[in-house]
């Protein structure tokens, strides 16, 4: 495994809204680089294109100008079938507002992207109790998500996003609606599935307690890049934040 | 466990990746799916198929009286065209069959309009309202085919089971009706293979109705990017 590997490379990306006759440019050209199995925090305030890169880097919008590529790989070249592929197998993705499916439980939701993959239904309700397990909710594999805390469905849905062993796991503001501990206790997570299993995870965020987890963090303003910090010059900015 | 992060996300392709790049769903897990679902949404479910059950119940009914009245018909007994014609319907010399006019046929296809209208926009509001679990299950990699053959079981089973006690039950209606216009005779004359077709043909009408009520919404759906469909506030 070379430490070096490029997995994801964002290029000249721009994305245009159009509503009505009123024109929003949400991304006014990103240039990224991401390292395979680094963590990395996309920081930036509200409105400042987060959701809309994570979105780009996730194949779940296309960008109105430039390319984005996975593995060296432009995304926009891929059929519906190899999209699907790669949403299932290759990237994990954690939202803001955990987005289970309402009428399964918490185990159907993590063995479904399994099923998708074509596995036998036993060992994918095996491996997905153990990835509850992992997450501390092997006792609640039988609960709806309404049946759980805000935390507690985070947690499954980290799971879920484990589901396939993916390369990337793609979280936009996953401790959003979290309290400060389940928050905490989230990012920890992410950070040890980062170490341990050398996933790349990417989390769009404004919540500063996820920079001293990062390994870089990508500052953006509306709509562009402002800055990119590595740890060891993170530990000074954060410095100066937690003094006020 | 596997390592997540040591391969690469296209790389080490063997000579047969597009096998092992599909996505699936296995019937029978797309039937347990759809089954959840239907029964989480039980009661509005029960409102949909019900309407759909009375608009079979009345095309079933239409069609078993005429049933009835040809059964009658055929007997050829001079006391039981009498009572057809007493009951309107034109028996005179020549006539093969006895049957409703147009205006009656007119009728049914109108009664069958209203429920698609009906089942429609009901269904275009259930779809609606699962913009979000669609979108999350695009997330996971379904394919639009996925989506859209969850509704169309889901309204397959809706559809069926609405129809079937429909039509039963506007089979049963005519023939009490018969009864009581006729006497025994419309039970002894009435062709009961004729009756369980005219049930059959109901079923399969509101059957093709359901799927057809559901069709747009689901498409509509599917096809949505997975963005689009989570950006919906529920
Ligand atoms: N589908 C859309 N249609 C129109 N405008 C959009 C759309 N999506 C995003 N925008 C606009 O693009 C800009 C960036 O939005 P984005 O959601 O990426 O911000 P964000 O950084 O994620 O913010 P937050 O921290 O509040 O989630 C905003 O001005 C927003 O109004
Ligand atoms: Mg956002």
């Amino acid at each position: 495994m070379s430490e070096t590997h490029t997995i994801v490379r964002v290029s000249g990306v721009t994305r245009t809204f159009r509503m009505g006759k009123v024109e929003v440019q949400a991304l006014k050209g990103v240039d990224l680089k991401i390292k395979q199995g680094e963590y990395l925090s996309i920081m930036g305030p509200s409105g400042s294109g987060k959701s809309t890169l994570f979105n780009m880097i996730g194949g779940l919008d296309k960008p109105t100008t430039g390319k984005v590529f996975i593995d060296e790989v432009d995304i926009a070249q891929l059929d519906a079938f190899e999209l699907a592929w790669l949403r299932n197998r290759k990237i994990g993705y954690i939202f803001q507002t955990f987005n289970l499916i309402q009428v399964m439980t918490a185990l159907e939701n993590i063995t479904l992207p399994m099923i998708f993959a074509g596995m036998p239904n036993d060992e994918a309700v095996e491996k997905g109790l153990k990835l509850l397990e992992l997450v501390g909710l092997g006792k609640r594999h039988n609960h709806k998500p309404q049946e759980l805390s805000g935390g507690q469905q985070q947690r499954v849905a980290v799971a879920r996003s484990l589901a396939n062993d993916p390369a990337i796991i793609l979280a936009d503001e996953p401790t959003g609606n979290l309290d400060l501990t389940t928050g905490e206790e989230i990012i920890a997570l992410m950070q040890e599935l980062s170490e341990k299993r050398g996933v790349t995870i990417i989390t769009a965020t404004h919540d500063y307690k996820m920079l001293s987890a990062s390994d870089r963090v990508v500052w953006i303003e509306d709509g562009r890049i402002k800055k990119i910090e590595s740890r060891d010059q993170l530990n000074i900015t954060i410095g100066g934040i937690d003094a006020h | 466990m596997k390592h997540g992060g040591d391969g690469l996300v296209f790389g080490g392709g063997g000579p047969d990746q597009s096998v092992t790049r599909a996505v699936v769903l296995p019937f029978r897990k797309s039937v347990e799916i759809s089954v959840k679902s239907l029964k989480v949404r039980f009661f509005r479910n029960l409102i949909t198929a019900l309407s759909l059950a009375l608009a079979v119940s009345f095309v079933t009914f239409v069609f078993v009286t005429t049933d009835t009245a040809q059964g009658l018909f055929e007997s050829g007994k001079p006391a039981l065209l009498d009572m057809l014609r007493h009951a309107g319907y034109d028996v005179s010399p020549g006539v093969t069959a006895v049957g409703g006019g147009p205006k009656e046929r007119w009728i049914v296809a109108l009664s069958l309009l209203v429920c698609a209208v009906g089942i429609v926009n009901a269904q275009l509001m259930a779809v609606t309202e699962r913009f979000r679990e669609i979108g999350t299950m695009k997330c996971l990699g379904a394919l639009d085919q996925f989506i859209l053959r969850l509704f169309l079981l889901e309204a397959a089973m809706q559809g069926v089971a609405g129809s079937f006690l429909g039509a039963i039950f506007g089979g049963l209606a005519a023939v009490l009706t018969g009864l009581i216009r006729y006497g025994s005779a419309a039970a002894t004359h009435l062709s009961w293979s004729a009756a369980g077709l005219s049930v059959l043909e109901a079923t399969g009408i509101g059957l093709a109705l359901s799927l057809a009520g559901v069709l747009y919404p689901a498409i509509v759906a599917a096809r949505m990017r997975p963005v689009e469909a989570m950006r919906v506030e529920e």
